[in-house]
């Protein structure tokens, strides 16, 4: 593509490109042609979407339509739990669970004959039908979409869709009628406050870096996405690069940074392609190296692979790491605005915050203030995952009620079993019981009731699930993923995680409790890092609102909830039993013996309590309790 | 300058921006407990990874506890260093430390000078409330040091010497959460890495987890065996330190207890490594000597510059890093070795026994003299020159464990023949020394007249790398002195590179020469401790009536009776070595 050499060109460029996405920004339900979109996010590849797109290209083939009509990639719609999702535009047709075969029925039918193939459209449980358009479905009603506004809208892979779609006219504008103070004013009013967890206002931080005097300053991608479930960096890297890079020239323009480095884990490898594709595109358009624009302002970004470790999120591990050292946070201060990657004003944001910069420079900080609550302003991506029944990404106006996401959106608890809980923020938050369903989301309301914003991860608990067994999970992966440097952080939550293995075993004691909230008041009070301080968080707050599961445990060697297997015992009902057998032959452990047509037993010591017995009687005479 | 205005337990002081709360509290006279945290001015090193926990004090404002060590003081900061928060939190991350811990103190070799027992009784811990899994690594034994990382408490001040004052780079925080521990690259045994043995990380350990290797067990069985003769060198450096772990102030010369101890252990002979300090100075000056005529007069073969090779960690560190440079370093053995080659040889045919019969035990300042002992090159048929390397601590765990009181022993006197000396001897023992000792010498031998002076202050110091200009005869000499492997590979470099040009260099591996070594009294990063010891021996020199090596009488006599010339047949055969490439790896 032509390299573009000022923001004229851009606009023009623009201009010339806005009708590759004309289906797609009109509704139209007899159209002559159409624009087919198929998720490309990796989970809907692992479904075979790669395979689905060349099956429907090649279905057009054969019908001579490939000119008129193409399939495509496009970022994570976010609704996982019906991937692979395909879209039609400009009818607007959204199908769910697509398989590769599909794809002649879409196009015989859909495309040639006009008829929306009913079977794969999305059955709407409000409605209790199928229905047809994607804003039809209940879990987009309440979403609003910033962060992830390219994502299942544009191919990712191009840059003209990126440009038709306004791409690098934020960077335009910035470079062209503002100066780096107005960007990180701008910034700041538009109240952006970091999407990695922190919470610390973003324009604020690029306002102390850019005060920072220095020959050399670094602008930071964290791509290092660790919490368990959370996959929304991931998303907008792959659905949407050039929204990260365009940010990073901004924000690197607001700070003095002519550098950029994206830290990301090595296990995102699509979205490394596609950053890396996005970033040479960039290059070849003169929108990355010297003289951006005609501005005279020279950027450039390159990829630093981490290894996948949690601590490594931590701003200062992650500059460690990629300095090639050992990742391991450091003291603050000095923070990395005064002294980060290799000793220079380095400004680290995080994926999700940067891929709201373009349409806040764009659309005004006014219009972003307006979103939200009164500190939280914007919206927030949250990754809904647990016993909810969709599964997937979801992006929402912060002040959001829980209950809205998770009955609304989420479509409730799976199997109609009741909720629980809702973990959120990851290791390091909370579990917020039921009474806290109508809390308002936001940065302060999360933090008042013991959990956290974090980076947006959100399990939903049901009453299947063991508030013990889930915080001795949670506490697994903060101590497996310590860095080992701080005593607090490496001996400290292995104490705690031994005592959470003794309860679930049946083996706690009265005092457990007690040592727990001692342990968890050190190494809040004394670890190092922000992984460390808030590791204890998930135990806390499941001491805060479910101690009597804890102490069903350790005074009645019960769990309320059934999920600690060291604790049930499974046993066969005399009165129910006819003594068929099938269950001692289903028994892989060999647990059950007796005399066919009579009373079966098992042996405790012997049954590991799998669960397959159960499964196996056909008269219900095994139960655990 | 500017100053920042600080509050530490209602005491206000005024100190430059960039001090920590630690400094500050300490400018106070405000103890602030430590562990992890190793400061070491005049290296401009610090091991401030702030891992520990135990310096945790209360700012103002701030939502958790702030490490005094790592943290830096800001206008208006109120501090309260002991208040309940603190107290209970430092105690519970002492107890989180024990829980890891093997508490076996009993049967530690650490103990009673172990910084996390030390703590523990501080704080008057009667219980540890935590309790768990406990680490556990196999043993690794190196020929000179012991690591056991049951005990490690990653304070990671071993990893701070080995990397960034020694330049070694083989100790480094592996594995994560837990499981995370200090340990050589790929978990090989230290012996089997590049290693120099310089103990330096031994020096630091505040714990129980890098010892030396222990001898003590096998000189005392030779102590016992009526069939052998027990010979004992005492190094230059062993007496300005032995007192310390006897509560005698650091920097007493304690040479005459030394004698009188070994003596009372039963050594047969008790003579002095400083006898082979002054041979290696007229082996090593004449060989700087030849090398430098040669040169002068255009032979291309002869290269400069004569590097020293009395330390072993150093020589094992340029045959692993500059193994192309092996042709720099004098071919002369060190002290410890050549009086290993003299004793068995020459005095072992004086008093009548094979050198089966012999046993030398060394006492050293030094873990790598352990290792230098048992090269092959050093044995005759099987049978080292030196049998046993005893560090200064293991010396006075004997001294210790044979009840001798050691601060009440009267002086005694070397034996004779190996045990006279002049001062150019005895600074060997600190940096700069053994090439002031050679330049003394060469002077001399060089110019055939007596030297004006005999001091020479320009070569003595703690900078890590020196020069100087000094007249021989008429040439000027071009020297350098290092001490540190850190600074000496930086040094190596640029000569390599041809950035420098120099007509000899000492290198000493550690911190102030062999004063600060490995083997001493662990140092434990306080450096005035080495500055008491270098002085002393610059008193004994001081003191000497014979200041030059080549004016000792029992060394001419030696060259007279059994040596012949410098340089010459016999002289090559038992005092001069060669070096071998090792892997940089």
């Amino acid at each position: 593509m032509k390299r573009i050499g000022s923001f004229e060109e851009l606009k023009a460029r623009h201009e010339r490109l806005a009708p590759l996405l004309a289906l797609r920004n009109t509704e139209e339900n007899d159209p002559q042609t159409r624009d087919i979109l198929v998720c490309g996010g990796t989970g809907c590849q692992a479904s075979e979407s790669e395979q689905l797109v060349k099956n429907l290209n090649s279905v057009l083939r054969e019908h001579g339509l490939e000119r008129e009509v193409r399939a495509q990639i496009t970022g994570c719609f976010g609704f996982c739990e019906k991937g692979p999702i395909v879209k039609v535009h400009p009818d607007n047709v959204f199908y769910v669970e697509v398989k590769a075969d599909d794809a002649r029925e879409i196009i015989e039918r859909h495309v040639l004959e006009g008829a929306p193939v009913e079977r794969l459209l999305f059955e709407e449980p409000s409605v209790n039908a199928r229905v047809q358009r994607q804003s039809d479905i209940s879990f987009y009603g309440k979403q609003m979409r910033i962060a992830l506004r390219n994502c299942g809208f544009i191919n990712p892979e191009s840059i003209e869709e990126y440009l038709a779609n306004q791409g690098y006219q934020a960077l335009g504008t910035a470079l062209t009628d503002m100066t780096p103070e107005e960007v990180c004013l701008l910034i700041k009013e538009s109240g952006l406050r970091g999407r990695g967890g922190g919470g610390f206002p973003t324009g604020v931080k690029w306002d102390i870096a850019r005060a920072q005097a220095a020959d050399q300053k670094y602008i930071i991608c964290n791509a290092d996405e660790g919490d368990p479930g959370a996959f929304m960096d991931r998303a907008i890297m792959e659905g949407d690069p050039h929204s990260v890079i365009e940010a990073m020239a901004i924000g690197g323009y607001a700070i003095g940074a002519s550098k950029g480095l994206v830290y990301i884990r090595a296990e995102y490898p699509l979205a490394i392609q596609r950053l890396e594709t996005a970033l040479e595109q960039a290059r070849n358009c003169g929108l990355l190296g010297a003289n951006i624009l005609g501005r005279g302002f020279g950027f450039d970004i390159e990829i630093k692979l981490g290894a996948g470790a949690f601590v490594c999120g931590e701003e200062t591990a992650l500059i460690r790491s990629m300095e090639g050292k050992r990742g391991e946070p450091t003291t603050k201060p000095p923070f990395p605005a005064e002294k980060g990657y290799w000793g220079k004003p380095s400004n680290v944001n995080n994926v999700e915050t940067l891929a709201n910069i373009p349409s806040i420079v764009l659309r005004g900080a006014g219009w972003y203030r307006g979103i939200g609550t009164e500190k939280s302003k914007g919206t927030k991506v949250f990754a809904l995952a647990g016993k909810i029944s969709n599964v997937g990404l979801v992006e929402v106006p912060l002040g959001t009620t829980l209950r809205e996401i998770i009955y609304d959106i989420g479509g409730g608890i799976r199997n109609g079993r009741r909720f629980k809980a809702v973990q959120t923020g990851g290791p390091s938050g909370g579990c917020i019981p039921a009474r806290f369903l109508d809390t308002p989301i936001d940065f302060e309301s999360l933090s008042a009731i013991g959990s956290m914003m974090g980076s947006g991860g959100m399990i939903v608990l049901s009453e299947d699930d063991c508030m013990v067994n889930l915080a001795k999970f949670y506490l697994e992966f903060t101590m497996d993923e310590s860095c080992g440097k701080c005593t607090s952080c490496r001996v400290g939550s292995k104490r705690m995680h031994e005592i959470l293995e003794r309860i679930t075993q049946g083996k706690g004691v009265p005092e457990d409790m007690a040592t727990l909230r001692t342990l968890a008041a050190t190494i809040k009070d004394t670890a190092l890092c922000g992984l460390g301080q808030t590791a204890p968080n998930p135990v806390l707050s499941t001491l805060e609102y479910f101690e009597d599961e804890y102490m069903a445990h350790v005074n009645e060697g019960r769990c309320p909830a059934g999920a600690c297997t060291s604790l049930l015992q499974y046993s066969i009902a005399a009165d129910r039993c006819v003594g068929c057998s099938l269950c001692a032959r289903a028994c892989p452990s060999g647990a059950i013996s007796g005399t066919p047509k009579s009373l079966f037993r098992i042996d405790a010591d012997v049954c590991t309590k799998c669960g397959e017995c159960v499964d196996k009687c056909k008269f219900a005479a095994i139960a655990s309790a | 300058m500017t100053t920042v205005n600080i509050t530490i337990d209602n005491k206000v002081t005024a100190v430059p921006p960039g001090t920590t709360i630690l400094e500050a509290a300490q400018g106070l006279g405000i103890g602030i407990p430590t562990l992890c945290h190793l400061d070491l001015h005049t290296m401009e090193v610090k091991n401030q990874p702030a891992s520990c926990r135990v310096c945790v004090v209360e700012v103002e404002g701030r939502r958790n506890l702030a490490p005094a060590c790592a943290t830096p003081v800001a206008e208006g900061m109120v501090v309260k260093s002991h208040s309940p928060r603190v107290l209970v939190a430092r105690k519970a991350v002492l107890e989180l430390l024990l829980s890891d811990h093997p508490r076996d103190c009993l049967v530690c070799a650490k103990s009673g000078q172990c910084g996390l027992q030390d703590l523990a009784e501080k704080f008057g811990l009667r219980e540890v409330r935590f309790q768990g899994t406990i680490s556990t690594y196999p043993k690794d034994h190196s020929p000179a040091i012991v690591r056991d990382m049951d005990k490690c408490i990653m304070c990671r001040r071993c990893e701070t010497m080995c990397n960034q004052v020694q330049g070694c780079k083989v100790l480094t925080g592996v594995n994560r959460g837990f499981d995370s521990v200090v340990a050589p690259p790929y978990d090989l045994p230290l012996g089997e890495t590049v290693c120099t043995n310089c103990g330096q990380c031994v020096a630091v350990c505040p714990v129980g987890a890098l010892m030396e290797k222990d001898q003590t067990a096998e000189v005392l069985a030779a102590l016992a065996d009526p069939e052998k003769v027990v010979v004992v060198q005492t190094a230059p450096a062993v007496r300005a330190a032995l007192g310390e772990p006897f509560g005698m102030e650091p920097g007493t010369l304690v040479t005459g207890k030394m004698v009188s101890a070994l003596r009372e252990l039963g050594f047969d002979h008790v003579f002095d490594t400083n006898f082979t300090a002054d041979l290696t100075i007229m082996e090593e000056g004449s060989e700087l000597l030849d090398r430098l005529n040669r040169h002068l007069a255009g032979d291309e073969s002869v290269k400069l510059p004569i590097l020293t090779s009395c330390c072993p960690a150093w020589v094992k560190f340029f045959e692993h890093q500059f193994p192309d440079l092996l042709h720099l370093p004098s071919t002369a053995k060190s002290p410890q070795q050549m009086f290993g080659a003299v004793a068995k040889s020459f005095f072992a045919e004086t008093i009548g026994i094979p050198r089966e019969k012999m046993v030398v035990v060394s006492i050293m300042p030094c873990l790598a003299k352990k290792f230098e002992a048992a090269r092959p090159e050093f044995a005759v048929g099987g049978n080292p020159d030196v049998d046993y390397v005893l560090s200064t601590r293991e010396l006075a765990r004997m001294i210790r464990g044979a009840n001798i009181d050691f601060a009440t022993l009267a002086d005694g006197e070397f034996d004779q023949p190996l045990g006279e000396s002049t001062g150019a001897a005895v600074i060997f023992g600190a940096t700069g020394g053994v090439l002031e000792a050679a330049v003394r010498t060469a002077c001399e031998v060089a110019t055939g007249r007596e030297l004006p002076r005999i001091d020479f202050q320009e070569l003595r110091g703690v900078e890590g790398v020196r020069s100087a200009t000094v007249k021989v005869g008429e040439v000027e000499l071009k020297v350098g002195v290092v001490h540190k492997l850190g600074n000496a590979r930086t040094l190596m470099e640029r000569i390599r590179a041809g950035e420098e040009e120099f007509h000899a260099i000492e290198v000493m591996s550690c911190p102030g020469g062999c004063i600060g070594g490995g083997g001493q009294p662990y140092h434990q990063g306080r450096e005035e401790l080495l500055e008491m010891r270098t002085a002393a021996l610059y008193r004994d020199d001081c003191g000497k009536p014979l200041r030059k090596s080549h004016e000792n009488p029992h060394i001419q006599e030696l060259y007279r009776t059994f040596l012949g010339e410098p340089l010459g047949e016999k002289a090559h055969e038992l005092l001069h070595t060669h070096y071998q490439a090792r892997p940089g790896l």
